[in-house]
């Protein structure tokens, strides 16, 4: 088996471009995921623009619900980030802790988000009832798909995944700050769907 | 080496076979896979088109012995229904396109020999890749698929308009839907996987400015995929979302259907659908081109013995084309009733974007001139890309100007321009590409007598097909018309041409004959094993025909440009890249 | 660890003041999120309604991409990638859209 099988700078970096594999592709994918809400988002703002009227996002959708999910989100993101930084100081036991923090709340989200989505659709509110309900529920379930996601990436680099810390502790390392490089987006995304959805 | 490295391939040292063949995550097994894949429906995407000719040609008649095979709700009694035409229309497009020319053109040859031309021992993310082949392979089920399910396949356009996609019954349109979500979550990953290739396993020595051509054009083609490929994404989940979940993104107020009001929220606009698809689709033309101009730079170098010429103009083109890709999408929008202003910008931008385009065929061009010119298979296929491009490329600038456009959208004019550029443009280039590298892939060279046998005709039919197209368009014919405009009186005196349009599809079918036979007969000969046949420069010649697993046995390292060749005081006409004896240039 | 390694990572000092960042950052966000919602009970005209709320949003994302992403550090390569998305997108899609409705023509 020759060494040259072997892909460089999938952890060490690359020296003239200073970074390894996984973080440029992380990066390079969240590129697209910007396009992706971005896309969305301008759909947002045309039909908007486009509406004889529409209602005041208060109006329908629970503020204090919202409210309380975008600091649940904040939250993880900040939970998340100091999982990454107990690894860089070899901390396991606190990097255990955080990342377990960060899963729950990310449970949390969603519990909050499936309370919202019920309460809507007891009131007999659908997507199909609006084009206000129809961008809020795909705006918000795609983003909650991708918490969903991160959350199944980061409850592995928490359990299963959480192996290679003893085998190989930089390559582990460099994977959580993917996945929190991720969570992080996912957090952005929210910071800007909470005020335009809920608020305007 | 104390740590190993991420995805780093240890394995077993005999995979089995499903892990070697079927489950593999080697660039180049992927690449054969996409490749075959590929060509698989480039060949059904043909066959859909051979039916809608029959229909263009004897509009009514009945297909005598195939017409009987499909069926009472698709061609009763052997005659098409205009259903079924709209069908095969819509489909064809969308299968060439997406499961044809880029699986073949960025999967195959790409995930092949990027690799190999910047002498990496794998893609960076070898089970990403893996991955992203099975999305594709997904998406050509389910669109394959569609066409057995009650209502048959998707059939309003390969552009899928709404309000039409959304209101057509049955499920194919939706299952054309989630097929289009897996083709482009395969093209994403892909172009994460390429784009982080080549900036980081390029061996040691190869700066970019060193970079093949056909690498260059891989890189800018993996820009577009990464960000064009998510608003079509949006328009998809838009359009699944009004179908399936009754909401109207796309569905304006008062929509009357069947002389009834549909009962949906309305407030919907059918113009952002189009946006959305076109700020994809735009791009993904240069996908589709891209690739494609790669490829026959590599074979025109190669087949004059010099170095392209303006290597510095052709990147800056590719780079230019793929960033102006993005702002000339509403183009193909014209006609929805835009403002002056914004259509004076679209218009410029699209008169913009034909220049870089004309540099690089001119630097094709001007390659030639002085050159010692092989005439192999690839060579031909790989110089009839330039005139076929060219004829392409300017039927597109009436298009581009809406006081041309507003006659000549929706004609046979738009098919005939756009076909000039994908069919004898792209799709020669890839044949060029299949002739020029099968040697590396499988060791063995395609006989040279049944290529000239299949490109001799197929050049002839490919313009007996097209350049009609452009005259039935010029007269007023519409486009995606099942009955191919007997019905108006302007499209009359251009009748006629449908029989010509279609005996040519038909002689390039039997032309493709050779091809094939070739293909498969030349695989069971005794494999020769050259690792540089062609006497070409570029990395991938360096490693063994067939490559091994890992590549090359030792890390190759570069000390020139891609194109040396026929340098002065060197005893061959080449100096391969990877060739440590030798003057050392700067840059290419 | 290898050199090479040694300079792929912070160092564990390194890590403490990013820490300290962390928590400043996460008590400036929960204030902003807390500015953000009395804003809106204020009922503001749109215009204005929407310029603040964005305006604080891009705050708060400036400061999770800045600190959180690591994006203040990060090398230009993917700042400059990032940089040219935005851009992208910003121009791109809200372009034809805006002009679209400028002219009222939806």
């Amino acid at each position: 088996m020759s060494a040259s099988a072997l892909i460089p700078y999938t952890v060490e970096t690359r020296p003239d471009t200073g970074l390894n594999n996984v973080k440029i592709g992380i990066w390079l994918f969240l590129a697209s995921e910007v396009m992706l809400f971005g896309g969305l988002f301008a759909a947002y703002i045309l039909l908007r623009i486009g509406a004889a009227q529409w209602p005041l996002g208060a109006s329908i959708l629970s503020v204090p619900l919202a409210a309380a999910n975008t600091l649940v989100l904040i939250s993880s993101s900040v939970t998340m980030v100091m999982s990454w930084a107990s690894l860089v100081r070899k901390d396991f036991g606190k990097f255990r802790l955080f990342m377990g923090l960060t899963v729950l709340l990310g449970l949390v989200f969603m519990g909050i988000k499936a309370t919202e989505y019920m309460t809507k659709f007891h009131h007999g509110l659908f997507p199909r009832t609006s084009t206000f309900l129809a961008i809020y529920f795909t705006l918000t379930g795609l983003h909650a798909a991708h918490v969903l996601g991160g959350m199944v990436v980061n409850a592995y680099l928490w359990g299963p995944g959480s192996a290679m810390w003893k085998s190989e502790p930089l390559r582990f390392t460099n994977r959580v700050e993917a996945a929190g490089l991720f969570w992080h987006f996912v957090d952005l995304v929210w910071i800007f769907l909470f005020p335009v959805l809920y608020l305007l | 080496m104390t740590e190993a490295l991420e995805g780093a391939t240890h394995h077993p040292e005999v995979l089995g076979w499903w892990r070697k063949y079927i489950f593999s995550v080697d660039h180049k097994v992927i690449g054969i896979q996409y490749a075959l894949t590929g060509l698989t429906f480039l060949f059904f995407g043909f066959c859909l088109m051979m039916l809608m000719r029959w229909q263009l040609a004897f509009p009514g008649v009945a297909l005598p012995v195939i017409g009987t095979l499909f069926g009472e709700n698709r061609m009763p009694g052997g005659i098409m229904l205009p259903e079924f035409y709209n069908q095969l229309g819509a489909m064809h497009g969308t299968i060439m396109v997406f499961l044809g020319v880029v699986p073949l053109g960025v999967g195959g040859f790409g995930n092949y020999l990027v690799p190999l031309q910047i002498g990496a021992p794998d893609m960076a993310f070898p089970r990403l890749n893996m991955a992203s082949y099975w999305f594709l392979f997904l998406g050509g089920v389910t669109m394959f698929v569609s066409f057995f399910v009650p209502g048959g396949s998707a059939q309003s356009g390969w552009t899928s308009y709404p309000p039409l996609a959304v209101i057509s019954d049955g499920n194919g349109q939706t299952l054309w839907l989630v097929g289009m979500v897996f083709l482009i979550t395969s093209s994403l990953l892909g172009s994460i996987n390429t784009l982080t290739t080549i900036i980081q396993l390029r061996a040691k020595g190869l700066t970019f400015m060193r970079l093949p051509y056909f690498v260059w054009a891989q890189l800018v083609t993996g820009v577009l995929l990464l960000l064009a490929m998510p608003p079509l994404e949006v328009a998809g989940i838009l359009q699944l979302m009004d179908r399936v979940a009754g909401t109207s993104f796309f569905l304006p107020t008062g929509l009357v259907v069947s002389g009834q009001v549909l009962a949906v929220s309305g407030g919907g606009s059918p113009v952002l659908y189009q946006h959305l698809f076109w700020f994809l689709a735009h791009p993904e033309v240069y996908v589709l081109l891209l690739p494609a101009m790669g490829i026959v730079s590599e074979v025109i170098a190669n087949n004059t013995r010099r170095p392209l010429w303006g290597y510095r103009a052709l990147v800056g083109s590719a780079l230019f084309l793929g960033f102006m890709s993005f702002v000339v999408w509403a183009h193909h929008m014209y006609l929805t009733g835009m403002g002056t202003t914004i259509s004076i910008f679209f218009q410029t931008t699209t008169m913009i974007i034909s220049v870089p385009s004309v540099v690089i065929l001119t630097a094709l061009i001007l390659t030639l001139h002085g050159g010692s010119i092989r005439f192999t298979t690839p060579m031909l296929f790989a110089l009839a890309f330039v005139p076929m491009f060219g004829i392409g490329g300017l039927t597109g600038l009436p298009l581009g100007l809406t006081a041309t456009d507003i006659p000549l959208h929706d004609t046979y004019y738009v098919i005939g321009h756009f076909h000039y550029v994908v069919a004898p443009g792209s799709i020669f280039a890839l044949f060029a590409g299949v002739y020029y590298w099968y040697p590396k892939v499988t060791g063995r060279r395609l006989n040279e007598f049944l290529g000239k046998l299949h490109f001799w005709p197929s050049l002839l039919c490919m313009n007996g097909i097209f350049f009609p197209m452009l005259i039935q368009g010029l007269a007023g014919m519409q486009r995606r018309l099942y009955n191919g405009g007997v019905d108006y009186a302007y499209a009359q005196p251009v009748l006629h041409l449908h029989k010509l349009i279609s005996f040519s599809a038909w002689g390039l079918a039997v032309s493709q004959i050779p091809f094939i036979v070739n293909f498969f007969w030349t695989l069971r000969k005794k494999a020769t094993h050259e690792e540089n046949p062609w006497h070409a420069t570029t990395l991938e010649w360096a490693a063994p025909s067939p490559p091994p697993h890992g590549n090359f046995a030792t890390v190759p390292e570069v000390f020139r440009g891609p194109y040396e060749y026929s340098v002065p005081g060197c005893a061959e006409d080449y100096l391969p890249q990877f060739a440590a004896v030798g003057p050392a240039t700067a840059d290419s | 660890m290898s050199s090479q390694q040694a300079k792929d990572h912070p160092h564990a000092a390194d890590v403490d003041r990013h820490v300290r960042a962390y928590i400043t950052v996460f008590v400036a966000l929960m204030v902003l999120t807390l500015v953000t919602v009395w804003v809106s009970s204020l009922r503001l005209s749109l215009r204005l309604a929407v310029s603040v709320a964005l305006g604080i949003a891009t705050v708060k994302a400036s400061l999770v991409a800045g600190v959180f992403m690591h994006l203040s550090s990060e090398k230009k390569l993917i700042v400059l990638g990032l940089a040219l998305t935005v851009v992208f997108f910003l121009f791109c899609l809200l372009m034809p859209g805006v002009s679209d409705a400028l002219n009222n023509r939806l």
